[in-house]
C-alpha cells in the first residue's frame, strides 16, 4: 500500500487556516442569520404564502411583482409613511450633525462641571428604551413650562406673550428669505428635543474626535494671526471631516430604526400576518436606506480630508 | 479760557494717539479684550449646557416628581412639581405587578449572560479580522459593515420563522420528530449572540478589530517564538491586553441589550424575563388587576414602573460614566 503523504501547510497557510477558525462563528452565524433570511425575504416578497397552522411549515407560490405593485398603487398608508420616513431622515441628519458638532465644540476643553455636563449629554443613549422613551415623551408633553414640541405651539405662546410670532414671520419673507427656509428654522425648532435624544453618541464621537487634534496645529495658526472663524473652518473642520461620515452612517441608521416605516412593516407582518407585504415594505426601506447612505457617503467622502 | 479749552483738547489728543499706539497700553487692551471674548464664551457656554442639560433632564425630573403624587395632586392645579401629599402607593403597586426584583434578577442573568457571550465571541472574530491574512478577507469585513448598517428589521420574519421551527439539518427532526419551538424563551437570543449576530454585534467585532490593530505584533511574535499555538498566544497574550476594549464592549452590550425591546418583542421572550419589556405591558396589567380606570392616574402608576426600570440603569451608568465616555473615546469607534 503506498503510504499517502499530507504535504505539511507552510505557514502562510496555517495562518489563513487559523484566522478563518477564528472568525468561524461570525461567518456560520452570517451565512445563517443574514445572508439565508435576506435571500428569503425576497422570496417572501415575491411569493404567495400559506401557512399551515396544524403541521406548520409554509408553501410557497411564485407572484411576481404583485406585492410590489398593491404597495405603490394601492395600499392606503405606505407611500405616505415611506415619504415622511425618508424626509424626516433628510432633514434630520444636518441637524443632528450640526447640533453634535456644536455641544462637541462646546463641552471640548476642560471647564468647572465638564464632566458632569457630559454625563448629562450621554443620558439619552443610556435611556434609549421604548418604554422609556415613550413616558419621556409623554412627560414632556404634559409638564407645563417645558419645552413645547410643536411649532403651532410655539406661535400661540408667542402670540400670547405679547409677541406676534406671524408678525415677524411676515417681516422676513417680506425681506426675500424664502418660506421653505423659514419653515425648515422652525421645524428644527419645534424638534428641538428629539434632536438632542437623538446627538448622544454623535457628540461623544465629535468629541473624541476634537480631543485628537495635535494643539501644535492651532499654535501655528495663532501664531500666524488666524482669527478663531478661520481657525475654525481651516483646522477644525477638516480634522474632523471624516467623523462626519461616520455620524450620517450613525443617524441614518439610527433614524431608520425609529421610523415608522419598520412599525408599519411590523404591523403588517405579524398584525395582520400578511407575510409578503412586510417582507415587501421592509425591504423597500433598506433600499431606500442604502441609497440615502451611499448617495451622500459619495458626496461627503469627496470633501473629506484624510490626514494619512 | 481759549487757551485753557486748548490746552485740555491737546491733552485729548495725546491721550488718544497714546491709546492707539503706544504699545504698553495696547498690549493691556489686548488683554482685557481676551479676558472679556473668553469670560462671554463660558457664559455663553452656560447657557447653550444649562438649556440643553435642562431639556434633556426635564422629562426624567417629570417623572420622577409626579410618581410620587397622590390623587388629589393630581387634580390640584396648583401643584407643579412638589406634591403636596406625597404617597408612596404608585411604587408599591408597580413593584407588585411587575414583579420588580424577581424580574430585575432574571433580566440582569439574562442580560449578563448575553453580554459574556458578546464579549468572548466578537472578540474572537475580532482577533481574527485584525490579526490573520486568509482569502476574502477584504469582502468578509466589508460583510461585518453591512452587519452593522444593515437593520435587523428587514430579517425579522425569516429569523422568526427559523426559530419558530428550529432544525440543524434535519437532526432535532430525527430525534424529536418534530422542529423545536424555540419562540418564547431566551434561546433564540443566545444562539444567534453565540454566532456573532446579535444585538449590534458588528459593531463590537468592529471595534475589537480596531482595537487589536493597535497592539504591537511583537508581543504575538515573541508567544509564537516561545511555542505558544495561536488559540494559546490569543487567550493569554492578547486578551489580558484588551482590557479597555472589553470594558467598552461589556458596557455598550449590557446597556443596549437592557434596553433592547424588538429582539424581545421578535422572539416572543417571557416578559418575567426581560423587564423592559414587562414595562410596556405594565399598563393593561394593571387596568385589569386594579381596575385604575383613569388614564391620568395611570400616568403615574407607569411613571413609577418607568422609574425603576430606569434605576439600574442609571446606577450603573452614573458609577461606570468614567469608562463609558472614555471608552466610546479610546476604542476607534472614530475611525
Amino acid at each position: 500500500m503506498k503510504k499517502i503523504r499530507i504535504k505539511p501547510l507552510t505557514i502562510k497557510q496555517r495562518r489563513a487556516r487559523n484566522g478563518l477558525l477564528f472568525i468561524l462563528p461570525w461567518l456560520i452565524g452570517f451565512l445563517w442569520f443574514y445572508i439565508r433570511s435576506f435571500a428569503q425575504s425576497i422570496q417572501f416578497s415575491l411569493s404567495d404564502i400559506t401557512v399551515n397552522m396544524q403541521v406548520g411549515g409554509y408553501t410557497l407560490r411564485y407572484a411576481g411583482l404583485k406585492y410590489y405593485d398593491y404597495l405603490f398603487s394601492v395600499h392606503g398608508s405606505f407611500k405616505q409613511v415611506f415619504a415622511d420616513s425618508i424626509v424626516e431622515i433628510l432633514i434630520d441628519i444636518p441637524l443632528i450633525i450640526f447640533f453634535s458638532l456644536f455641544m462637541a465644540v462646546m463641552l471640548n476643553g476642560k471647564f468647572r462641571g465638564c464632566t458632569f455636563s457630559r454625563v448629562i449629554f450621554f443620558l439619552p443613549v443610556v435611556l434609549n428604551s421604548q418604554a422609556i422613551s415613550n413616558a419621556l415623551g409623554l412627560a414632556q408633553s404634559t409638564m407645563s413650562g417645558g419645552i413645547t414640541t410643536s411649532s403651532s405651539i410655539i406661535l400661540s405662546s408667542a402670540v400670547d406673550g405679547g409677541h406676534d410670532l406671524g408678525y415677524y414671520l411676515y417681516i422676513f419673507s417680506q425681506l426675500g428669505i424664502p418660506a421653505p427656509l423659514i419653515n425648515y428654522v422652525l421645524g428644527a425648532v419645534s424638534r428641538v428635543t428629539e434632536v438632542i435624544t437623538a446627538s448622544g453618541v454623535q457628540i461623544v464621537l465629535f468629541l473624541a474626535g476634537l480631543q485628537a487634534i495635535d494643539p501644535a496645529l492651532y499654535e501655528v495658526s495663532k501664531i500666524e494671526g488666524a482669527t478663531s472663524y478661520e481657525t475654525f473652518w481651516k483646522v477644525t473642520m477638516p480634522m474632523v471631516s471624516p467623523i462626519i461620515v461616520t455620524c450620517i452612517v450613525y443617524t441614518v441608521v439610527d433614524a431608520f430604526a425609529k421610523s415608522g416605516l419598520l412599525d408599519l412593516s411590523y404591523a403588517t407582518t405579524f398584525n395582520e400576518i400578511n407575510y409578503p407585504l412586510g417582507s415587501a415594505i421592509s425591504l423597500v426601506g433598506t433600499v431606500a436606506m442604502c441609497l440615502i447612505l451611499w448617495i451622500i457617503c459619495s458626496v461627503i467622502s469627496k470633501r473629506t480630508y484624510y490626514i494619512n | 479760557m481759549n487757551l485753557k479749552k486748548l490746552k485740555f483738547l491737546s491733552a485729548i489728543r495725546i491721550w488718544i494717539i497714546d491709546f492707539f499706539t503706544d504699545q504698553k497700553i495696547i498690549n493691556k487692551r489686548m488683554k482685557y479684550m481676551a479676558k472679556g471674548k473668553k469670560l462671554l464664551f463660558s457664559l455663553f457656554r452656560l447657557a447653550v449646557i444649562l438649556g440643553i442639560g435642562y431639556a434633556i433632564l426635564g422629562p426624567i425630573i417629570g417623572i420622577i416628581s409626579s410618581s410620587f403624587f397622590s390623587d388629589t395632586d393630581r387634580y390640584d392645579p396648583m401643584v407643579f412639581l412638589i406634591p403636596k401629599i406625597p404617597t408612596l402607593m404608585r411604587y408599591d403597586l408597580a413593584i407588585a405587578r411587575l414583579e420588580y426584583f424577581k424580574t430585575l434578577g432574571k433580566t440582569t442573568l439574562y442580560v449578563l449572560g448575553l453580554t459574556g457571550i458578546q464579549v468572548w465571541v466578537c472578540a474572537l472574530v475580532g482577533y481574527g479580522f485584525a490579526r490573520f491574512e486568509f482569502p476574502l478577507k477584504k469582502i468578509l469585513f466589508g460583510c461585518v459593515i453591512i452587519m452593522i448598517v444593515f437593520p435587523a428589521h428587514s430579517i425579522m420574519l425569516p429569523i422568526y420563522m427559523l426559530f419558530r421551527e428550529f432544525d440543524v439539518f434535519g437532526i432535532i427532526n430525527l430525534i424529536a420528530k418534530k422542529p423545536l419551538n424555540l419562540l418564547g424563551t431566551p434561546v433564540p437570543m443566545y444562539i444567534m449572540t453565540m454566532f456573532a449576530t446579535g444585538l449590534r454585534s458588528g459593531l463590537y467585532i468592529f471595534i475589537f478589530n480596531q482595537f487589536f490593530r493597535g497592539i504591537p505584533k511583537e508581543l504575538e511574535e515573541s508567544a509564537q517564538v516561545d511555542g505558544a499555538n495561536a488559540f494559546f498566544t490569543y487567550l493569554r497574550v492578547m486578551l489580558p491586553c484588551a482590557v479597555p476594549a472589553i470594558v467598552t464592549v461589556s458596557i455598550f452590550s449590557l446597556v443596549w441589550q437592557y434596553n433592547d425591546t424588538f429582539y424581545a418583542k421578535l422572539f416572543l421572550i417571557d416578559p418575567s424575563i426581560v423587564l423592559s419589556k414587562r414595562i410596556t405591558t405594565l399598563e393593561d396589567t394593571i387596568l385589569n388587576n386594579d381596575q385604575v380606570r383613569d388614564p391620568a392616574i395611570m400616568t403615574l402608576y407607569v411613571n413609577a414602573g418607568v422609574v425603576l426600570a430606569m434605576i439600574p440603569i442609571v446606577l450603573f451608568y452614573i458609577i461606570l460614566q468614567k469608562q463609558f465616555i472614555e471608552g466610546v473615546e479610546q476604542s476607534g469607534i472614530v475611525g
